[in-house]
This record gives C-alpha cells, sequence and structure tokens, in this order.
C-alpha cells in the first residue's frame, strides 16, 4: 500500500516508525558486512536475500532517493521529513539499502540539467537500483587540471563516436552505464566538454581495474575505441558539459561531506574512542590511560563536530537564501582531513592489531580500520585534491591573484 | 539549532561593530596603554551603558533590553574585532547571569538595574593558580553568626582591577578539588579585609590578584545555596566561556583581514606577496578554521537560547575552537606582515598579546579538551 506522507512532523514520524518496524527485515538492522553492501545494477547477487526485500520495499516508496520528484521514483519528501526518515532508520539501526553514484552524483545533475525523457528514462532504474553508474572524469593527462580532457567524440551525423581514455573511474568494471566527460571542441578548454551517457556494455568499452595500496581495486583504467552512442544520449547543450560537470562535483563534495567519507556506522567497525577504551585501557573513572592519545582524540572529535555544524549552517544558510559559496568551498579540503585523521588515530589507537592485512588472527573490524586507513589517503587527492581546494579558497573566495 | 541571526540581532551587531569602530579601535587601546590606564576607561563604560550593551542578558523587569546570548555574542564578537577593553564580558555576561540564576529577588531587584545601567561593575573571583580550575577553589568561608568570613587569595581576577563588586567563589565545605562545598559571595570593593594588587598584563587591559583577609560577608550577599555553587558557577561559566570564544572569533577574523588585506598590497621580487601559493595556502587554511569556528560560536550561543542540554559540550568547544583559531591566526599575523609586524608601531602584536590572554581566561584548549573527553565518555 502507498505510503501516503503526513505534513505534521510528529505524525510523519510515528507513520515511518511503524512502517519500518513493519518493512525492514530483522537481518538488515544488524552492523553491514562490507560483502553484503548492495550497488545495485544488473551484476547485483544480493548475498543476503533480504538484502533484495529491503531494497525493493525502500524503493517502492521512493525512499531510497527520498527528495527527489515523486514522476521520477523518488520519495517527493521534503528535507525535513527526508531527516527524520534518516534518524528513524538510524534509531533501529537500518541498512543503507542502497549505495549509488547514480543516487548521490549524477541524479541530482539529471534532474537539473536532464531533458523530460532523459529523467524518465533514467532516474527510476537508479531509484531501484537496476541500473548502476559510474563517472568518466579523470584522464592520464587531466587529473587536478579536468578540463585538459581530451577523450574524443565526434559527431557522425546519426550518433557521436567516442575514442580515448579515462582513469580512476570508480568500480567501472561493475557498472552498467556512464555518465562521461567528453570533448566535442578541441580549439576551445572549458567550452569545448560536453556530458554524454552511455552502456558500459557497447562494443569497444574495455575496463582494467587497478589495485591500490590498501589492496582493492575500486577504481579502473577504462578505454574507448569507436564506441558508438546515440544522439539522445548528450545531456544539456554540445560543449555545455563544464557546467554540469561542475555542479556533479558540488553533488560529489557534498555527498562525500553528508557521509564525512562514509561513516562507520553500520559496518561492524566501533567508534575510535571505542578501540581506544579497548586497546588502550581506562582508569577507575572511565578516562583514557594515554593522557596524550586521548587530547588528541579530543581534539580530533572537536574538528568534527565542528565540520557537522558547519555543513548544518551552510544547509541554513542556503535555505535561508544565503550567500554560501564560500563556506561550501571549505567542506571538501576539511573532510578529507577530518577522515584522515579519524583514521591514523584509529590505527594507533588499535596498536598492533591495527597492522594486520589479512587471514585469522586479526578482529574483523580491525583489519576493516587498516584498509580504510590505506584507502583514507584518497581522499585528499580523489575529487579535487586538498591543493586544488586550497587554490579555489585563495583564488576564487579570498580573491588573490596570480603572479602578474 | 540556528545558525542564522534575526533582524534585531543584525541591528544590534551593525551598531556594535560600528561603535566599536569608530569609538574603540585598535588606537584607543595603544592610547590607554600609553596613557598608563591598565585598560579602564569610564567614558567607554558609559557610552555602553548608553547603548544598552549592559543589559542585553536582563530581563525587562531588571531594567534590561532583555535580547538574547545570541544578540549579545555579536556584541562581544565586535569588541573583539578592535581588542576593545570593557567590562561587558564579566560584567554584562558573567556577573547578570550569575546574579540571575542564584539570586534571590531583593538581590535582583537591588543589583540587575545598576548592572543594566552601567552604574555597577562586577568580577568573578574564582581562580586561584595561574590555571583555571573551578574546583580547586581552597579559599574559605567561616561561618561567624550573621554571615561568613573570608580567607584566601585569587589570582589574575579579570576587570578585578577596577569592578565595583566581587563575585567570590569560597569554600564552604570539602576541600580543593572537591566540585561539592563552593559557595559565591557578594564582596564589595571597599569591604574591609580585601586588598587589591593591580596587574600590568601583556594585553594592556590589565587584571588584578586580590587578597582576603577575614572579609566578613552578611548572609544578605550568599548567592544562591550554600554548598552548592557549583550548581550555578558551571553555567554561570559556559555563558562566559562562550561569549569570550565569540570575543575570540572577532579578533581572529580582524587579524586575518588586516592580513588579507596586506597581502594584496605588499610587493616583493615585484610581485604581491598575496600571488605567492605558499602564502595563499596558509590565508586558505586560516580561512578554513575561521569557518568552522564560526559554526562552533553560533551553535553555542543558539544552545544556550534554546536551553539545550548539549552547552556544556558546546561551550567546551567554542573555546577551545575559538583558541586554536585565535592562536594560528595571531601567529600568522605576525609572520606574514614580516619585520613591520615584530614593531610596537604595527597593530599585529597587540592582537597577539590579546589572543594569549583570552586563551587563557576560563580554560584553555588543553582544559577544554580535556572536559570535552570526559563529557563524551572518554
Amino acid at each position: 500500500m502507498p505510503f501516503d506522507a503526513p505534513s505534521d512532523p510528529d505524525a510523519f514520524r510515528e507513520k515511518v516508525r511503524g512502517w519500518l518496524e513493519e518493512n525492514c527485515p530483522e537481518s538488515m538492522r544488524t552492523p553491514m558486512p562490507e560483502d553484503e553492501v548492495v550497488w545495485g545494477g544488473r551484476r547485483e547477487k544480493f548475498k543476503n536475500p533480504d538484502s533484495k526485500v529491503w531494497l525493493e520495499r525502500m524503493a517502492n516508496e521512493g525512499w531510497t532517493a527520498p527528495t527527489w520528484p515523486k514522476e521520477y521514483g523518488g520519495g517527493g519528501l521534503t528535507r525535513e521529513q527526508a531527516k527524520i526518515l534518516e534518524q528513524e532508520m538510524a534509531r533501529i539501526g537500518a541498512r543503507t539499502p542502497l549505495f549509488s553514484f547514480g543516487l548521490w552524483m549524477f541524479g541530482p545533475a539529471l534532474i537539473e540539467f536532464g531533458n523530460e525523457e532523459q529523467k524518465k528514462r533514467f532516474l527510476p532504474d537508479i531509484v531501484h537500483g537496476r541500473t548502476r553508474w559510474c563517472q568518466g572524469y579523470s584522464e592520464p593527462g587531466a587529473g587536478s587540471d579536468l578540463a585538459g580532457l581530451q577523450t574524443k567524440c565526434e559527431d557522425k551525423g546519426d550518433h557521436y563516436l567516442i575514442n580515448g581514455q579515462k582513469v580512476w573511474t570508480s568500480y567501472a568494471n561493475e557498472a552498467d552505464w556512464i555518465f562521461c566527460l567528453v570533448r566535442t571542441d578541441n580549439t576551445v578548454k572549458h567550452e569545448g566538454i560536453s556530458f554524454i551517457l552511455f552502456d558500459m556494455e557497447s562494443e569497444g568499452v574495455e575496463t582494467r581495474p587497478i589495485k591500490l595500496i590498501s589492496g582493492s581495486s575500486p577504481f579502473c583504467e577504462t578505454f574507448f575505441s569507436d564506441v558508438k552512442v546515440p544522439k539522445d544520449q548528450l545531456v544539456g547543450e554540445v560543449n555545455g558539459g563544464w557546467k554540469i560537470a561542475k555542479r556533479l562535483l558540488q553533488h560529489e563534495r557534498s555527498s562525500i561531506s553528508a557521509s564525512g567519507f562514509g561513516s562507520t556506522r553500520g559496518t561492524g567497525m566501533l567508534e575510535l574512542e571505542e578501540y581506544a577504551k579497548i586497546h588502550v585501557g581506562t582508569d577507575g573513572d572511565g578516562k583514557l590511560l594515554d593522557g596524550d592519545l586521548r587530547g588528541r582524540i579530543a581534539d580530533h572529535q572537536m574538528y568534527a563536530k565542528a565540520f557537522n555544524l558547519t555543513v548544518q549552517r551552510s544547509q541554513q544558510q542556503a535555505k535561508a537564501g544565503q550567500e554560501v559559496g564560500h563556506t561550501a568551498s571549505i567542506i571538501k579540503y576539511a573532510a578529507a582531513k577530518m577522515n584522515q585523521d579519524k583514521h591514523e588515530l584509529m590505527v594507533e589507537a588499535l596498536g598492533t592489531e591495527g597492522l594486520g592485512w589479512e587471514g585469522e588472527g586479526f578482529d574483523r573490524g580491525a583489519k576493516m580500520v587498516t584498509r580504510g586507513w590505506l584507502r583514507s589517503k584518497g581522499n585528499s587527492i580523489e575529487g579535487g585534491t586538498s591543493e586544488i581546494n586550497l587554490n579555489v579558497v585563495s583564488k576564487r573566495v579570498l580573491g588573490l591573484r596570480d603572479h602578474q | 539549532m540556528t545558525f542564522i541571526l534575526t533582524e534585531d540581532q543584525e541591528m544590534l551587531r551593525d551598531t556594535a561593530v560600528n561603535f566599536t569602530r569608530d569609538e574603540l579601535p585598535v588606537k584607543h587601546l595603544r592610547a590607554l596603554r600609553d596613557a598608563g590606564k591598565n585598560g579602564v576607561d569610564p567614558e567607554a563604560r558609559q557610552k555602553l551603558a548608553e547603548l544598552g550593551f549592559f543589559g542585553v542578558l536582563i530581563p525587562e523587569e531588571y531594567d534590561g533590553v532583555e535580547m538574547s546570548m545570541t544578540a549579545f555574542g555579536q556584541v562581544m564578537e565586535a569588541q573583539g574585532r578592535t581588542l576593545a577593553s570593557t567590562p561587558l564580558l564579566q560584567t554584562a555576561c558573567i556577573g547578570a547571569s550569575a546574579i540571575l540564576m542564584g539570586g534571590t529577588e531583593a538581590q535582583k531587584k537591588e543589583w540587575l538595574p545598576k548592572i543594566a545601567a552601567g552604574e555597577v561593575t562586577t568580577a568573578l573571583a574564582l581562580d586561584e593558580t595561574s590555571h583555571h580550575n573551578p574546583a580547586g577553589v581552597a579559599t574559605e568561608a567561616e561561618r561567624d553568626g550573621q554571615g561568613y568570613t573570608l580567607n584566601g587569595a585569587k589570582k589574575y581576577v579579570q576587570d578585578g582591577h577596577h569592578a565595583d563588586m566581587f563575585i567570590v567563589v569560597a569554600r564552604t565545605f570539602g576541600e580543593a578539588g572537591d566540585s561539592h562545598g563552593l559557595t559565591l559571595f557578594l564582596v564589595p570593593r571597599d569591604a574591609k579585609g580585601l586588598t587589591v594588587q593591580a596587574l600590568n598584563t601583556v594585553d594592556s587591559h590589565g587584571a588584578a590578584h586580590l587578597t582576603l583577609d577575614g572579609v566578613h560577608v552578611d548572609d544578605s550577599h550568599v548567592l544562591g545555596a550554600a554548598d552548592k555553587g557549583m550548581d550555578i558557577l558551571e553555567p554561570v561559566l559556559d555563558r562566559g566561556r562562550i561569549a569570550l570564544a565569540a570575543e575570540m572569533l572577532g579578533s581572529s577574523l580582524a587579524a586575518f583581514e588586516m592580513t588579507h588585506e596586506y597581502m594584496q598590497t605588499r610587493k616583493q621580487f615585484g610581485q604581491l606577496i598575496g600571488s605567492f601559493q605558499a602564502l595563499q595556502h596558509r590565508a586558505a587554511k586560516m580561512f578554513t578554521e575561521l569557518e568552522l569556528t564560526t559554526s562552533c560560536i553560533a551553535a553555542a550561543l543558539s544552545a544556550v537560547d534554546s536551553q539545550r542540554n548539549d552547552i556544556a559540550e558546546l561551550a567546551s568547544l567554542a573555546k577551545a575552537r575559538a583558541s586554536e583559531t585565535v592562536h594560528l591566526v595571531s601567529n600568522e599575523t605576525v609572520q606574514l606582515h614580516g619585520g613591520i609586524g615584530m614593531t610596537d608601531d604595527h597593530d599585529s602584536g597587540f592582537y597577539m598579546k590579546r589572543a594569549r590572554v583570552q586563551e587563557a581566561l576560563l580554560g584553555s584548549a588543553s582544559f577544554h579538551r580535556d572536559r570535552y573527553a570526559k563529557l563524551n565518555g572518554y
């Protein structure tokens, strides 16, 4: 039965609570092991069958994309209602039913820049986790200087023809479709870029996973040779892709910041201070025995609190129609620093328990911390390096000029 | 939690910013110092009273203007911008809050209208060592028939060199280190047995050491319940810490703006120094700290207004973050100005000297990190 959202917040909360109680399977209220994370798409196997049921129920309400318009499969909720839903899910420890670049990055950009037909065609499949998307941005010669990208897209009359190479494409080997930045004019830089979508099963697409220091391979090299793309899959104007790319990066940075690069909740990992208490020990008052480490943990947690308050402040300002560019510009930089500091402190708090790699003899959560620590080193590189972020603040916010 | 100012709060902020800019600029503090006034400025006190700043937190029934903590924070930020030496933190925030929270109706009627009018200033006499430690009070208060007799000493009392009345924290039970057993007393400056030793401090604002040698205090001058002083003291201190943090944010912002301006005028190697990436990134990092700290202070001010249950945590957050930020920015202000930043003629030094005093008052960053950890169960 479709859920009819009451406008009164308390009534809404009560109704959500009842719905979750009835619809969230028991096993979906336990910490989620990494191999049970649902990314959706054609290749999704649903290791735990309950996660399929859970995703379907949530998606039918549009609650995998709570604030998207109902006409595209979203929940049509207000921000406040979405917050309540999130709180109620957290209250019972409900797992996030779907992890998805479509939800976090591509969807919001398509809602803003796509045409009606594209929205109807792609958004509902994102909500239901039927299509898994990847992002074709960086290239071997275009990292921090993203607009220097060279992947060629030629207009062949009834279709586009794409040739080139992307790198650091997250989960390209597991994705169904790609949203991709391509060059449609090589006589200009930013104004010669277009935003195009295509199926990763198209002829001429090849992916090769890259193994990272953390041992995982979340990224790929992606090659395109003579990939044919129907013309109705270009979003916005030809040569108008940079504007979309930038907006999408904002969604990426804000989804990164909203999750603070992924919270530990629901993953089986403990919080930093819990690890410290277990492995460092406490005195009779519950105070950590290592006073120096305790001070640094407190310092980090205050930074994290300040960060969260800043995200809230920025949201309130945006809602009140105030200029928030200044505040938003520091979010990605601060989020990267925060997450890296947290992981450094976690490994330190764990001591040698935090130095396992695989196999027996180490706690599963601890091994995830170790891998997470190595992975976190990428936070200040991906989605705009910290140095690029500081450049943006210096130049755009503080108005400091280049050498004349 | 609200981060957006109301129209009234914005108006008050503009009034305060304009007032301190025009009437109490750093130049004014410099003049007070050079004239040997030790930060004491009766004329400024009168003007602050006329603007209603002393009564921001005082209800209308006691002749205050009854605004909010967020409103008061705007005044504090404005005075921080120009390093103005005023009795506002001690009197309008700490003194008024202590009397409002702990005072009898008679005490409120007697003191609050005088505070609002700028006729009486107060100073909290709490710490006895060179580090903030509320539970560490050893000054004794002994029953003596119609009241108490106080014996002990207080260190570095902010505004102590000119306050009309002291709020003295003394021990009526237990021993130094116990949270229980403290009592608050209203002690007039001219009380017999009270000696005030004025101090010349690095920030040119001054302060005082107090000695209490058999000072008699009537029962009518006990503030709040005996032995339970901490029940008033903690929330009062938290308000003070939050207000001081707002002042520190103002100082940090002003020092940063001065440095930012200099980066865009000073040339070396034929280039503006602000065009060197090494300096750009330092400026961007300071800006990041300022943004984070701004959020903490707005949240803490708002928490007091909505009587949230995490005021203590947010007060420690605000004071610790403000301390770290003002420390960083004041040091960078001297460094990025280069040689001129080392001269007494330039304002950089004033910001750095005042910063260290702000950092130490009402608990250093280290004190508040420790408190934050405790409040979070580790």
